[in-house]
C-alpha cells in the first residue's frame, strides 16, 4: 500500500464523515461549516485524481461562491445559535431505510457490473480545456458555454426581481 | 495511478449521495435542504470525473459536463436563496411546513 492508495482513503473517509455531519448537525451555522469541509474534501480528491483545473473550480464557485452565500443566508434568516427542531422520529427511520436499501442496491449493481478499465491518462491540460470550451467544431462546447452565460445572466436579474425590497406606495 | 479501481471512486459517489437524500428527507428547514441538493449534485460530479478518467479518458467530456453542472449549480442556489429571504419576509420562517398557502 503506498502513499497515494492511503490518501484515496483518507479523503473518501474525510468527505463521508462531514457529509454526514453536515445533514445530521443540531445547530444549522455547524452544519454549514460541515458542508463546507465536505467540500474541500471533494476538491481534494478532484486534486487526487490530477484534475487541477476542477478542483481550483470546485474550491472558488462551491467553497467560496455557494456556502458563503449559504452563510450569509443563514444569518439573515435564522437565530443561528438555536438548534434546529428536530426531525419526526418515524420520517428519520423511513430515510434511514430508504438510504440505506438504496445504497445496498446500487453497490450490488455495481459489483455486478465489469468495467473495463484503461491507463490512458487524460489531456487535462490548461490549453486543451480552453480550446475545447470555445470550438465550434463537433467536439467542442462553445454552444452549452454562451447557454450558461445566458442562464447565469438571467439568474442574476432573476435574483433581483425576486429578493428586491417592496416599499408600499412606490411603482 | 490506476491503483484504486473505478469501483471505489463509484461506492464513494453513491454513499455522498445517499447520505444527501436522507438530509433532503429529514430536514425541514429550507437552508438545510439546499445543502442536501448541493451533496447530491456533488456526488454526480464525482461519478462524472471518474467515468471520464477510467473509462474514456481520450476525450475529456466528463470534466466538461462537471464544470458544466457546477456552473449551474451556483445559479440554482442564487436563485433558491432569493427565494427562501423572500418567503422569509412574508411568513417569518422558512419551514417548508409553514409555506402551504397554494394548499387546496
Amino acid at each position: 500500500m503506498d502513499a497515494s492508495v492511503i490518501s484515496f482513503y483518507v479523503i473518501s473517509a474525510f468527505l463521508l464523515t462531514f457529509g454526514l455531519m453536515a445533514v445530521t448537525a443540531k445547530k444549522i451555522f455547524r452544519s454549514a461549516i460541515w458542508l463546507l469541509l465536505s467540500l474541500v474534501g471533494i476538491a481534494s480528491l478532484y486534486f487526487w485524481m490530477d484534475l487541477q483545473f476542477l478542483a481550483a473550480v470546485q474550491i472558488i464557485v462551491y467553497i467560496g461562491g455557494i456556502v458563503v452565500l449559504i452563510i450569509f443566508s443563514i444569518f439573515l434568516t435564522q437565530d443561528s445559535g438555536s438548534a434546529l427542531p428536530r426531525a419526526i422520529k418515524s420520517r428519520k427511520i423511513g430515510a434511514a431505510l430508504l438510504s440505506v436499501f438504496g445504497f445496498g442496491i446500487i453497490a450490488t449493481l455495481l459489483a455486478r457490473t465489469a468495467f473495463i478499465e484503461t491507463t490512458t491518462p487524460m489531456d487535462v491540460e490548461m490549453k486543451t480545456i480552453g480550446f475545447k470550451m470555445l470550438s465550434l467544431g463537433g467536439d467542442g462546447y462553445a454552444l452549452p458555454f454562451e447557454l450558461v452565460s445566458i442562464l447565469l445572466l438571467a439568474a442574476m436579474i432573476g435574483c433581483i426581481v425576486i429578493a428586491v425590497k417592496n416599499i408600499p406606495g412606490k411603482p | 495511478m490506476n491503483s484504486i479501481p473505478l469501483i471505489h471512486f463509484l461506492i464513494v459517489s453513491t454513499a455522498l449521495f445517499f447520505i444527501g437524500v436522507y438530509g433532503f428527507f429529514t430536514r425541514r428547514n429550507m437552508i438545510t435542504m439546499l445543502m442536501s441538493i448541493e451533496l447530491i449534485l456533488n456526488s454526480v460530479n464525482i461519478n462524472f470525473v471518474a467515468f471520464n478518467k477510467y473509462l474514456h479518458p481520450e476525450s475529456n467530456d466528463g470534466l466538461f459536463f462537471s464544470l458544466f453542472i457546477i456552473a449551474i449549480a451556483a445559479a440554482e442556489a442564487a436563485v433558491a436563496i432569493a427565494i427562501i429571504i423572500n418567503l422569509y419576509r412574508t411568513h417569518s420562517t422558512i419551514d417548508v411546513e409553514d409555506a402551504n398557502e397554494m394548499k387546496l
